[in-house]
């Protein structure tokens, strides 16, 4: 009797006695080095890139610049540039599309088929990145070059004429591009894929659905996240990029990077470049949404 | 596809209940993976209509099989025949063969609805949706046809996987320890419910479990299996009054084997001597005749008595034993008897109020009627199956 009254009166777990106003405050505490972060390295920034885009064009580097509300910077920013705007968008698109074409049946090798190699070929898909991004862009240039052995063979072969080269042509930027962020699609489709319960697929063949029905409709849908979370991460860099095309291509192949590069380096012209740069972000977040919202995975942003 | 909707018209034809033509057969299925054996040379057939239960503890071979019949593993040798159809080669996809699976394997993408539409959409089918509702009211899910498998609780999922493939009229209906994941009064409120679907429907069910009782509330005839092969197959009381196997008569239940040997062998009774008692047995019952065996008795089958006390001149008596523990259990007392050549044995009585309760420490004598005992071989090993029967799939 008296070791059930003892076991009644036990004093309450420890953890019960601490002050709740300490706790209270963990959670801002954690996310405080978030938050300077983010306020340091993106809010001001932006700020600033906000304001220099309404600075008066007129001034310099040199005799410094004026805010003077220049709503106009953003006119001639795309009446200049709607073009390489454009280019960028195309190019993005179709190095996305080639990386999501060759990269999904990687990631489902890799995912479904690879066993035990499993870890080796992740390895593999990750690999490039120990070298820089820049050498890597540059090996292209020997890869396509106009007398290098892909040049020379498709010459031989009659699909290139005599003349015909694909260096410094748009091929070899989306080439560029859909190299250097092929890793960005597939491992997001890995990541998806892999999670995928290989139940289910046994469970739509027991359901009549031969192997393709049963990919196109259970597959697919279910590495949907993977397939948006990769060409998000695909597409935004390659709009954006600058690199591929100042290698690879002709300056009058120029993308949107390449103008706003030589705004702020060269051209000294920083009111355009940062109107320019704003286009560009809400231009991206703008499809990203729709984007997002017709695949109706927004649970992903 | 062609195959599969052959199949399912002869099917829709056809009318449904006990038909011979369309028994599943399986013929001396063996599959290997690579050095291992799950399934050895089984031979099967099960009835167009039967609740048929294959039981048996983890990794004896029964989902194996069952996946070689729903197409899903290709069977090392051997035959798989749907009435005359030699179905062994046929793509799982296009086998008249639906399974419900053992985490239900829902679509977490499709809604109730369209999970449950998925098989006959894949058939073609155009107007799903009367089929579907009717589906959906057989297993009581009215109001959940709009949700997604994750918003239902396990129990419901369980509904749906089932109903996705009934839906589909499958020649055989595959359960793969179905109610493996509900908690046990779901569980028993689910059997009742499978039990009463199957009747409903009258197709061919074919029950993986693992769990005794499952089987036996269930099934029509259960095939009990063991390290790739089948031990003993039929009814359930027939296998739990007659197990042809030590392995059986511990799966299966819980039994008594005390060593004996045979002394004397009759027309229609077999006479075993057991430490000094001699002990009559049905020869239909007698599994082995001569040399040494195990004489067996279900625990709730025999008669306790103080020593002495009573006289049981028709049945069999074996004396000399002690009570070492008592424990009451509500319905029933379950004694344990030491006997005096240093085995244990279990003994169950029903809580009628009748007697008193016996202490531990009384000596006692056992009874049990002569038509209760079996007789098994003594090679096999008298633990064979014991305490597997709660592990875990």
């Amino acid at each position: 009797m008296s070791a059930v009254t003892e076991v009644g009166t036990e004093p309450e777990p420890a953890e019960a006695e601490e002050p709740i106003g300490r706790r209270r405050y963990t959670g801002y505490l954690l996310i405080l080095p978030g938050l300077v972060w983010l306020a340091l390295f993106f809010l001001v920034p932006f700020y600033s890139l906000v304001a220099t885009s309404l600075y008066d064009p007129a001034g310099t580097v040199f005799s410094g610049y004026e805010m003077t509300w220049e709503w106009s910077n953003f006119n001639t920013a795309i009446t200049e540039n709607w073009q390489p705007l454009l280019r960028s968008f195309l190019f993005g698109g179709l190095a996305t599309l080639f990386c999501l074409l060759m990269g999904y049946p990687l990631a489902y090798a890799i995912a479904f088929k690879a066993g035990r190699w499993k870890n080796l070929m992740l390895v593999l898909v990750i690999a490039p990145f120990f070298t820089s991004f820049l050498i890597r862009t540059i090996s292209w240039q020997l890869i396509l070059a106009d007398n290098g052995f892909v040049v020379e063979t498709l010459q031989t072969l009659h699909i290139l004429g005599a003349d015909g080269r694909l260096l410094n042509t748009p091929f070899a930027v989306v080439t560029g591009l859909t190299y250097n962020f092929l890793p960005f699609m597939v491992l997001p489709l890995y990541a998806s894929l892999e999670k995928i319960d290989p139940r289910l697929i046994e469970a739509a063949s027991d359901l009549y659905a031969s192997p393709i029905r049963g990919f196109a409709k259970v597959t697919v849908p279910l590495s949907m996240p993977g397939v948006v979370a990769g060409t998000l991460l695909t597409f935004i860099p390659a709009a954006g990029d600058f690199i591929n095309a100042e290698l690879l291509g002709r300056p009058s192949d120029s993308m949107i990077g390449n103008v706003i590069q030589s705004y702020f380096g060269g051209g000294n012209n920083y009111p355009d470049a940062a109107a320019l740069s704003l286009v560009l972000m809400v231009l991206i977040v703008g499809m990203v949404l729709f984007y997002v919202r017709r695949a109706g995975t927004e649970e992903l942003l | 596809m062609t195959t599969a909707d052959a199949a399912a018209q002869a099917h829709e034809s056809s009318t449904v209940g006990p038909d011979p033509s369309r028994n599943l057969r399986l013929e001396s299925l063996t599959k290997a993976f690579g050095r291992f054996t799950a399934v050895r040379n089984l031979d099967l057939v099960v009835p167009r209509g039967s609740f048929f239960a294959l039981l048996g503890p983890s990794g004896c071979g029964k989902t194996t099989t069952l996946r070689m019949v729903a197409g899903l593993e290709e069977p090392t040798e051997g035959r798989i025949y749907l009435g005359d159809d030699d179905v062994t080669d046929l793509r799982a996809y296009k086998r008249p063969v639906n399974t419900v699976f053992q985490n239900y394997a829902l679509f977490p993408h499709l809604t109730i609805f369209d999970n449950i539409a998925f098989g006959l959409r894949r058939r073609g089918r155009k107007n799903v949706d009367d089929a579907v509702d009717k589906m959906i009211e057989l297993v009581e899910l009215g109001s959940q046809a709009g949700k997604k498998p994750g918003q239902l609780s396990g129990g419901q999922q369980q509904r749906v996987a089932l109903a996705r493939a009934l839906i589909n009229e499958p020649e055989v209906l595959l359960l793969d320890e179905p109610l493996g994941a509900l908690d046990l009064k779901l569980r028993r409120q689910m059997q009742i419910e499978l039990k009463r679907i199957q009747l409903d429907v009258g197709l061919t069910f074919v029950h993986v479990t693992h769990d005794q009782e499952e089987a036996m509330t269930m099934a029509d005839t259960i095939a009990v299996m063991n390290s790739g092969v089948i031990e003993q197959m039929g009814p359930p009381s027939e296998l739990y009054e007659n197990p042809a196997t030590t392995f059986v008569a511990n799966f299966l239940g819980q039994s008594s084997l005390i060593r004996g040997e045979v002394v004397g062998s009759g027309t229609s009774e077999l006479l075993v001597d057991v430490h000094g008692s001699k002990i009559g047995v049905d020869q239909k019952r007698a599994h082995v005749h001569e040399g040494p065996v195990w004489v067996g008795v279900r625990p709730e089958k025999i008669y306790i008595s103080a020593a002495g006390e009573e006289d049981n001149a028709e049945g069999n008596t074996v004396g000399g034993g002690t009570i070492t523990d008592t424990s009451f259990i509500g319905v029933s007392t379950q004694y344990l008897v030491r006997m005096p050549w240093g085995e244990e044995l279990n003994i169950f009585e029903q809580n009628t109020g009748a007697r008193p309760v016996l202490a531990p420490g009384t000596s006692v004598d056992l009874h049990w009627a002569r038509p209760h005992t079996f007789v098994l071989d003594a090679e096999q090993d008298a633990t064979a199956g014991v305490e597997t029967v709660d592990d875990a799939p």
